[in-house]
């Protein structure tokens, strides 16, 4: 078995062991969750009679044990089960959802990514110049500021001042692919805002790091001008650290825009989790986490893959 | 020079002058800003509605775990939808009375015991099917039944028995209730085919809309009911967008991305108000925000601890700071003049003497735990540190626990003995004191348990001397002021916001937020 072979499916077997170990942590958690899923459906207006038929209909009392595989067993098979409030059935709930995260996350990432590497070249281009400074400056105050303070600075400066896009990012099936990407205008600013720091400053980081070595002083000496040594010699080389950190918040961008979501009233994941966590409606709750956590570690996975791929070492054993 | 005020106004509603124009000659002679709108608001009202358009609400408090049965609605936005699609019997009047919705008249019998409602005639629901007796009877069963979740369960308690009688219904009372109607008209107890049993989250109902999308937490999209009976309903299309967050909500308003906004944080309140196309709305209502203590549960099973934190709170400064003046000084009962038959009775005021002197006869020494979150009402980690300093004027010691958010209801509050909380307000006395202050109420939360205030309320209820009763009233709300666990310290407005892209807003209706759940369908779009 080759050594790329191997190393793939030892990495694969791992992150497949940690959803296992992931499932179980999330299941533990919800279940220590204060309070009780019928008294926070049914709020202050619940009366001792309403109570008790809800919770006798939802059935949460059940030995744990037998839940978590239950829910194990349904979840591998697709089936999430159906949330407690609504009597939805959660895959089905979750799909759009899930979708609509996605889709913010994509065109926020298809924003956010070139313009991450692409002002990191620059700044190892201008290195210590104003160039750099100015993009290293800016990029880290955006990344300083809380993310719902960016938020509602774009919103009153471009929403309710200049009124080029709405301050509501409602998307909804009827609209075409521009009226989308219109709606979500603000969202994918401060989304791209949020990771542009991280992803520009590793990407600067890793280009300097290989530009220390000799083969970048031989590029140079051949004479290839400052971009040519960066795009041809250096950048190749210095893959795998980038792609890790393109990857962590790629998973951020899906996983971590609650904020936003409930800030711009987005239709998304984090929106859903918000209002079934305040519900205790644990299903739903579990179904989230195991999702956020399987595309978390999935997209690690990538990161790793990328990172034993572009290893030349391995690539050619002896 | 006022009839050319008015004259201008009616030329700037009839679209011959521009509102900035109105505005400009307005300034020049002499009106201000405020009264120029006023009289623009005036005229645009004498002009009567104008139909057509899209009226689009951001509203506080949908969730994605909601659901389109009107049993289960618990917020504002289920309110608003409900009201869209379906209709109860009875409805609350703009002056607090009561009015005929697909009931047509009702009439009680000489004792309250025995309720006929006559239904209006030839009424359909959306999908064609007339509406019958039977249905309202099986609409009260629903709610009323031993398995059923409904939020109106409560007040559906003293009914004994509902039957068709032809095109009428039939209510019989366990005990005389003369506030039955007003039981009736709450916004759960909405009339469907088969009572809902069928489908409870369909949305057939007789309403002035019908729903066209409904996206739980996220949006609904209503179109005019083209068959509806009366003449609510002006905008051709209603669409409600959820925006549970304050400032996203705001923001919306002034983006002009929606007409209407429920819940102006009062501490930005004033702020809105000054945008130039922009106005709020506040409402005195029947909501309280509360201070409540357990009478059965040390130190407070004792009146005099009672009387000591109601003597060391400042009720003023509350209302000033908490809610920014967007609101009235409450006095320890939960009745205000928004109720029906309301007495004064004489205001408490602060007086720190008065509470040392309360507790030193209570023989308490020790501080005192208030438990609070910032769910139980907006500010009230803010309001429970102004009592702590008022009271520590008073040489008491408070201390304040901040609890989590989440678990609120389920752990802290009807659970410790003192705690943060609010009240929306029922619309009349007895469903107020039924719901929270009986001995046997569900929601007893402040553990009242009052033999003679539970009599009274009983006797209340039976008697149709409206004078007799509003004495009767007025002497349980001041066992409650000088007995009671409660400590009331303010009335919250409902604090809403319009653009001038809509008309129509009628201030001061009485009962729940927006119009009583009437804006959407009562408000026009301006052409």
């Amino acid at each position: 078995m080759s050594p790329v072979f191997k190393l793939l499916a030892q990495r694969i077997a791992l992150s497949l062991l940690l959803l296992l170990l992931i499932s179980m942590v999330i299941f533990a958690g919800t279940m220590i969750l204060p309070g009780d899923v019928a008294q926070s459906i049914l709020g202050q207006s619940a009366t001792p009679e309403a109570l008790a038929n809800l919770r006798a209909e939802l059935g949460v009392n059940d030995p744990p044990v037998q839940r978590y595989f239950a829910w194990l067993f349904g979840a591998i098979q697709g089936d999430l089960g159906t949330a407690l409030t609504s009597g939805q059935d959660i895959s089905e709930a979750l799909a759009s959802r899930f979708w609509n995260t996605l889709f913010l996350a994509f065109w926020a990432a298809v924003v956010a990514v070139p313009l991450a590497i692409f002002l990191g070249l620059l700044a190892v281009r201008f290195k210590d110049r104003w160039p750099d400074k100015l993009i290293s400056g800016v990029t880290l105050a955006s990344i300083s500021i809380p993310e719902f303070l960016i938020g509602y600075v774009l919103m009153y400066l471009v929403a309710v001042q200049l009124r080029w896009f709405p301050s509501v990012a409602m998307i909804n099936d009827n609209m075409s692919l521009f009226e989308k990407l219109n709606a979500i205008a603000l969202p994918i600013a401060v989304l791209t805002l949020v990771v542009l720091a991280h992803m520009m400053r590793m990407t600067r980081a890793a280009i300097l790091n290989v530009m220390q070595s000799a083969y970048i002083e031989t590029a140079e000496l051949k004479g290839l001008n400052a971009f040519q040594v960066i795009y041809r010699h250096a950048f190749p080389n210095a893959v795998a650290p980038i792609v890790n950190v393109v990857m962590l918040n790629l998973a951020y961008l899906v996983v971590g825009v609650v904020v936003i979501e409930v800030v711009f009233v987005y239709p998304g994941m984090g929106q859903y989790l918000v209002d079934h966590v305040s519900k205790r409606d644990v299903p739903v709750v579990q179904a989230c986490g195991l999702i956020f956590a399987a595309v978390y570690i999935g997209l690690n996975m990538i990161a790793d893959v990328v990172a034993i791929l572009s290893n030349p070492r391995l690539r050619h054993p002896k | 020079m006022n009839r050319h005020m008015q004259y201008l106004a009616s030329q700037a509603v009839a679209g011959k002058l521009s509102r900035r124009d109105f505005l400009g000659k307005a300034a020049a002679l002499g009106f201000t800003a405020v009264s120029a709108n006023l009289l623009l608001s005036t005229a645009a009202k004498a002009a009567g509605p104008q139909k057509g358009g899209t009226i689009r609400l951001g509203l506080q408090g949908g969730s994605t775990t909601d659901s389109l049965d009107p049993a289960l609605v618990t917020n504002t936005v289920g309110l608003m939808v409900t009201r869209l699609w379906g209709e109860t019997l009875v409805e609350l009047a703009d002056d607090g009375g009561i009015e005929g919705k697909l009931a047509e008249s009702h009439e009680a019998s000489a004792d309250a015991k025995t309720w006929t409602f006559k239904l209006r005639p030839g009424v359909t629901y959306s999908n064609g099917q007339n509406v019958t007796a039977e249905d309202v009877v099986k609409t009260m069963e629903r709610h009323s039944g031993e398995d059923t979740k409904s939020g109106a369960l409560g007040i559906m308690r003293g009914i004994k028995d509902v039957r068709a009688d032809g095109d009428s219904v039939v209510f019989e009372l366990d005990s005389p209730n003369a506030d039955l109607p007003y039981l009736l008209a709450d916004y759960h107890l909405i009339i469907q085919p088969n009572g809902g049993n069928d489908d409870p989250a369909a949305a057939i109902g007789t309403g002035p809309y019908i729903m066209k999308s409904s996206d739980m937490g996220v949006r609904f999209v209503a179109e005019k009911n083209p068959n509806y009976w009366g003449d609510l309903g002006n905008a051709d299309t209603v669409e409600i967008i959820v925006i549970n967050d304050d400032t996203a909500r705001v923001a919306a308003l002034q983006s002009g991305q929606v007409d209407v906004i429920d819940r102006v944080p009062p501490r930005t309140a004033k702020l809105v108000d000054r945008a130039p196309n922009i106005t709020v709305h506040s409402t005195s209502a029947a909501g309280h925000y509360v201070f409540i203590m357990h009478c059965n549960t040390a130190p407070f099973d004792n009146n005099d601890v009672r009387m000591a934190l109601k003597y060391g709170i400042n009720r003023q400064e509350m209302v000033d700071k908490i809610l920014n003046g967007y609101g009235t000084v409450g006095n320890d009962t939960p009745i205000n003049a928004s109720y029906p038959m309301y007495t004064e009775l004489e205001q408490r005021q602060f007086d720190p003497d008065k509470a040392m002197h309360h507790l030193k006869k209570a023989g308490h020494d020790g501080s005192i735990l208030l438990r609070t979150s910032d769910n139980s009402f907006p500010g009230a980690p803010d309001a429970s540190a102004l009592f702590q300093q008022s009271l520590g004027s008073a040489g008491i010691q408070l201390d304040v626990k901040r609890e989590p958010n989440d678990g609120y209801w389920s752990e802290v509050w009807n659970n410790k003995p003192f705690c943060t909380s609010y009240w929306g307000g029922r619309p009349t006395q007895d469903q107020m004191f039924t719901t929270a202050y009986l001995s046997t109420a569900d929601w007893n939360d402040t553990r009242f348990n009052n033999e003679q205030f539970d009599q009274m309320l009983v006797a209340a209820r039976g008697e149709l001397d409206v004078a007799k009763r509003t004495q009767m009233y007025a002497d349980m709300s001041t066992i409650l002021r000088d007995e009671g666990g409660l400590i009331c310290p303010m009335f919250n407005d409902f604090v809403e916001a319009t653009t001038d892209n809509v008309d129509g807003w009628v201030e001061g209706i009485p009962g729940q937020v927006l119009m009583n759940g009437y804006a959407a369908s009562k408000l026009w779009v301006k052409a």
